[in-house]
C-alpha cells in the first residue's frame, strides 16, 4: 500500500511538471498583450512599454518560466497583473467559496443518486425503475442554468427566501454564506446526481448479474442484505470514478452557475484571468487545479482499494 | 388633568419617531457589469474603475457634467491667458484626501507629474502631451504652461485618468483607493462587490447616501432576478437585451439614454479593395442601418452618419449620406471594377452589439455580392490582431472615448485611413479654444468622414438604466463612463 501510494505521487509530480509547461506554453502562444489590454485603445507605445517592463513581461520566455515556476516550488505563485494583488490572495478568496460549494454539491447529489441508483437497479423494469430514470434522464437533458433561473425565479423572486444571488462572504457568520450557496449546490447537484444515478444504477445491475450473487441468495441471504453488503460494494468502483471527476469540475468547471449566481468562485476567477490575460492568474489557478485533480485521483485509487480487497493485494 | 402632560410627552415622542422612520433610505446596492481590475483610474483603461470611483472617490481639477459640461471642481475657478498658454487654476481651500492628508497644489503638481512622466502608465497619456511645466505658486494657486494652445485642455483635466492624487497613496490607490470626493472607499470583496461610504469631512456638497454598494452581475440572466428580487436597486448600465422584461413594471424606472460609443463597421483602408473611396462607399449604401440598430441594440441605437455624438452641441446629422440603396452600391462597385463582388473577412470582438450586428451586415453585404467570412474573436486577440497588427478586413466596434474624432487623423491607426485636409481640421481645432470656431471645425470634421466614409457609420451605443422608481439623481446619458452619486437620493 505505501509502495502503490509513492509511485502514484511520483505519477502525479511528473503530472505537474507536465502541466506547468503545457500551460504556461499556451499561455504564450495566446495571441494577446496583457499591457494593451489594462491600458487600452488610447494607451502610447511609452506607456506600454513602462507597464510590460513593471510587469516583467520583457524577459525571454524561459527566464520567465524558470521564474515562475520556481517561485510556485517556494509557494510564491506571483502578483496578478490585472488585480495588482498576490495570486495566492486572490485563489484563497475564491477557494473559501468554490470548496463548500463542490462538497455541499457533491454530498447532495451522491445522497440522492445512491439510494435512487440501488432503488431502480433492485426494481429493474418495474414502476419505481421506470419512473426514477425517467426523471435522470429528465435531469441530465436539462440545461443547469436554465434550471439554475427557475429556482432564483421561484425562491428568490416568488416566495422570497433566499438571495437571488450574490454572495456575502464569511464574516457575517456561516448562515448567510450557507444559505447564499443553498441555490447554486441544488442547480450544480441535480444534474450531476442524475448522472451518478444511471452509473450507479448499470453498476449495480452488472454486479446484480453475477454467479456469486446468486450464490449467496441461494444460500439463504436476505434480498436486501445481498443488495447492500455484496452489490453494492462491489458496485461502487465506477462510481467512485464518477464522484471523482465530478468533485474535479466542480470545482471550477461551474462558471456559467457562478455566473448566473454571481458568486466569486474559482470559475469566474479563471475565465475574467484568460479574457484579461493576466497569464500568472490563470497559470496559477490551473496548476492548483491540475494538483487538486491529481489529488483526488489518489484519494480515489485509495478508496478502490479499500473497496475491493484484490486491488489492495496486487500492489 | 395632571396625567394629560405624560401622555402628551408620549405622543410627541411617538409622532418624532414616527417621522424618523419616514426618513427616506439611505443605502443603496447597484448592479454593474464588469468589475474592475483595480480602482485606480490614473493607471488603468478599464470603464468599470471610473465606473466605481469617478466622482465619488477621486475628483480632478475640473469634473464632466450630466450633459458633458466642463464644471469646476478641485479647481473653483481658472484663469487662461490670452495666448492660451497659461491656466491658472485657484484650488479649492481646506480639502482633505480621505488619509487625513490636507489637499494642496503640491498633490496637483505630483499627480500631473506622474501622469506624464517618462515611466507613467498613464492610459490615456495623450491627455497631458501639450503641458510643459505644472508648478505651484501658492498652496491653493497652480499654474500649467502648455507649450501649444489645446482647445480641449478643461474639458481633458476632468477625465478619470486625470483626477487628483496624494503622494502618499498613489502606490496602493490599485487596492485601497484614496481621494478627495464625497465617498470613501470601504471594502471590497473581489468577485462579488465593493462599498462606498459617505466621507463625513467632504469639503463640497453634502452627498444624500450613506452607503453605496456596486455588486457585479456579469450575467444578463441575473440582472433581471437581482432587480425583481429587490436584492438591487439600480442598474446604470442594464444589459440591453433585457431590458423589455423590466420595462413595464411600475416598480421600475427605465431610462434610455446615450452614450459616447460611436459603434462603426471598421475597414482597412490601407487594405485592397477598402482602399478605393467608392468601395468603401458602395458598402456604406449596401449596409442597412435601421435594420442593424433594430437587430444589434434592441433598436435603441441612435443612427449616426459620422463620428459624433448626437447628443454633443457640435453635432452635424449626416445620416442622410448614404441611404440604404443595394442598386446604387452594385453600380459603384461596378464601376470599381468589382461587378462580380469579392469576398473578405469581418473580425467579430464578443460584445453581443458586434457578434449581432456582424451577421446581419454579413446577410446584407451577399444582397450586393460581397461575401464575408465572420470570425469571432476574443477581446485580447481582437486587440492585438485587428487594433494593434492592422491584421484585418472589416470589423465591428464600438469607440466610447468622448469627443474621439481625432482618432482618425492618429498615423498609423488601425482604419489606416489618411486624408490630409481631414489632418488640418484636428490640427487647427488642437489651438482653437473659442466654442463657436471648435464646434464649425468639429462640423467641418464630420462632414470629410461622411464624404470619405473610412467606415460606415452605424449607431450611438445606448445606455438602458433601470433602477427603483423611487430613487432620484442618477444619470440618464453617459458622457464619460461613470456612475455619479453625488445627486442620488430616494424619495421616500
Amino acid at each position: 500500500m505505501t509502495l502503490f501510494l509513492l509511485k502514484r505521487i511520483a505519477i502525479g509530480l511528473v503530472t505537474l511538471l507536465v502541466a506547468s509547461m503545457i500551460v504556461f506554453s499556451v499561455m504564450e502562444i495566446l495571441p494577446g498583450d496583457p499591457a494593451r489590454l489594462m491600458l487600452g485603445m488610447n494607451a502610447t507605445p511609452e506607456a506600454l512599454d513602462a507597464l510590460r517592463e513593471q510587469m516583467g513581461l520583457n524577459a525571454p520566455v524561459v527566464e520567465r518560466y524558470i521564474s515562475w515556476a520556481g517561485g510556485m516550488l517556494t509557494g510564491d505563485f506571483g502578483r496578478s497583473f490585472t488585480y495588482r494583488a498576490p495570486v495566492i490572495d486572490l485563489i484563497a478568496e475564491r477557494a473559501v467559496v468554490s470548496v463548500p460549494l463542490a462538497l455541499i454539491a457533491l454530498t447532495l447529489s451522491t445522497a440522492i443518486a445512491i439510494p435512487v441508483g440501488i432503488f431502480a437497479a433492485a426494481r429493474r423494469g418495474k414502476l419505481g425503475d421506470t419512473v426514477s430514470m425517467g426523471t435522470a434522464q429528465i435531469g441530465v437533458a436539462i440545461p443547469n442554468f436554465w434550471f439554475a433561473l427557475l429556482l432564483i425565479y421561484v425562491f428568490a423572486v416568488w416566495l422570497r427566501l433566499v438571495p437571488a444571488g450574490g454572495f456575502p462572504g464569511w464574516s457575517g457568520g456561516v448562515w448567510p454564506g450557507l444559505k447564499a450557496l443553498i441555490l447554486p449546490s441544488i442547480a450544480l447537484a441535480l444534474p450531476q446526481a442524475a448522472i451518478l444515478a444511471r452509473v450507479t444504477r448499470s453498476a449495480m445491475l452488472e454486479v446484480l448479474g453475477e454467479d456469486y450473487i446468486r450464490t449467496a441468495r441461494a444460500k439463504g441471504m436476505p434480498r436486501r442484505k445481498v443488495l447492500w453488503r455484496h452489490a453494492l460494494r462491489n458496485a461502487m468502483i465506477p462510481v467512485l470514478t464518477i464522484l471523482g471527476l465530478q468533485f474535479a469540475f466542480l470545482l471550477a468547471g461551474t462558471i456559467i452557475i457562478e455566473n448566473v449566481f454571481y458568486i466569486p468562485g474559482l470559475g469566474r476567477l479563471v475565465f475574467q484571468a484568460i479574457t484579461q490575460r493576466d497569464l500568472i492568474v490563470v497559470e496559477g489557478v490551473i496548476m492548483l487545479l491540475v494538483a487538486s485533480v491529481i489529488l483526488v485521483n489518489i484519494l480515489v485509487d485509495v478508496a478502490y482499494a479499500l473497496v475491493d480487497p484484490r486491488l489492495r493485494a496486487r500492489s | 388633568m395632571k396625567f394629560i402632560v405624560p401622555v402628551l410627552a408620549a405622543a410627541a415622542i411617538a409622532l418624532a419617531s414616527g417621522t424618523a422612520l419616514a426618513q427616506p433610505r439611505t443605502d443603496l446596492v447597484l448592479g454593474v457589469v464588469l468589475e474592475p481590475p483595480h480602482l485606480d483610474p490614473t493607471a488603468g483603461a478599464a470603464a468599470a474603475i471610473d465606473e466605481i470611483v469617478y466622482a465619488n472617490v477621486f475628483e480632478g481639477l475640473t469634473r464632466i457634467g450630466p450633459s458633458g459640461e466642463v464644471l469646476p471642481a478641485l479647481s473653483e475657478s481658472w484663469e487662461i491667458s490670452d495666448d492660451g498658454l497659461t491656466y491658472t487654476f485657484k484650488l479649492h481651500e481646506g480639502v482633505t484626501f480621505h488619509d487625513g492628508a490636507p489637499f494642496t497644489s503640491a498633490d496637483v503638481v505630483f499627480s500631473l507629474d506622474r501622469a506624464r512622466a517618462e515611466d507613467s502608465t498613464n492610459a490615456q497619456k495623450g491627455l497631458f502631451a501639450a503641458i510643459e511645466s505644472v508648478e505651484a505658486t501658492d498652496p491653493a494657486t497652480v499654474t500649467v504652461t502648455l507649450s501649444r494652445p489645446q482647445g480641449g485642455f478643461l474639458y481633458n483635466m476632468g477625465w478619470g485618468d486625470a483626477v487628483i492624487v496624494s503622494e502618499a497613496s498613489a502606490g496602493t490607490n490599485t487596492e485601497n483607493p484614496v481621494g478627495t470626493g464625497p465617498f470613501r472607499f470601504e471594502s471590497w470583496a473581489r468577485g462579488s462587490s465593493i462599498v462606498l461610504v459617505k466621507n463625513p469631512d467632504y469639503w463640497g456638497d453634502e452627498v444624500a447616501l450613506e452607503r453605496a454598494e456596486f455588486r457585479i452581475i456579469p450575467d444578463a440572466a441575473a440582472a433581471v432576478p437581482a432587480m425583481l428580487s429587490g436584492d438591487i436597486q439600480a442598474f446604470p448600465m442594464f444589459p440591453p437585451d433585457a431590458y423589455e422584461q423590466v420595462q413595464g413594471d411600475p416598480r421600475f424606472e427605465v431610462v434610455i439614454g446615450s452614450t459616447e460609443g460611436e459603434t462603426l463597421l471598421s475597414m482597412n483602408n490601407g487594405r485592397e479593395p477598402f482602399d478605393n473611396v467608392e468601395v468603401r462607399r458602395a458598402i456604406s449604401y449596401a449596409v442597412n442601418r435601421d435594420e442593424v440598430i433594430a437587430g444589434a441594440s434592441n433598436g435603441l441605437g441612435t443612427p449616426i452618419g459620422s463620428h459624433f455624438s448626437p447628443a454633443n452641441a457640435a453635432y452635424v446629422d449626416l445620416t442622410g449620406t448614404y441611404p440604404y440603396d443595394p442598386e446604387r452600391a452594385k453600380e459603384l462597385l461596378a464601376e470599381a471594377g468589382l461587378a462580380d463582388g469579392f469576398s473578405a473577412t469581418i473580425k467579430l470582438p464578443p460584445p453581443p452589439y458586434a457578434r449581432q450586428g456582424g451577421e446581419i451586415i454579413a446577410a446584407q453585404l451577399r444582397q450586393v455580392g460581397i461575401n464575408l467570412e465572420i470570425q469571432p474573436v476574443e477581446w485580447a486577440d481582437w486587440l492585438s490582431t485587428v487594433f494593434t497588427d492592422k491584421d484585418y478586413d472589416l470589423t465591428i466596434i464600438s469607440h466610447t472615448e468622448p469627443n474621439d474624432i481625432d482618432i482618425y487623423s492618429r498615423p498609423d491607426y488601425y482604419f489606416d485611413y489618411q486624408n490630409p485636409a481631414f489632418n488640418e481640421v484636428i490640427a487647427e481645432l488642437d489651438v482653437t479654444a473659442d466654442e463657436a470656431q471648435r464646434n464649425e471645425l468639429y462640423g467641418q470634421a464630420q462632414e470629410i468622414l461622411a464624404e470619405d466614409a473610412p467606415v460606415v457609420f452605424l449607431f450611438q451605443l445606448p445606455k438602458v438604466g433601470v433602477w427603483d422608481a423611487k430613487l432620484e439623481g442618477l444619470w440618464e446619458n453617459m458622457p464619460v463612463q461613470a456612475n455619479d452619486l453625488t445627486k442620488v437620493h430616494w424619495t421616500e
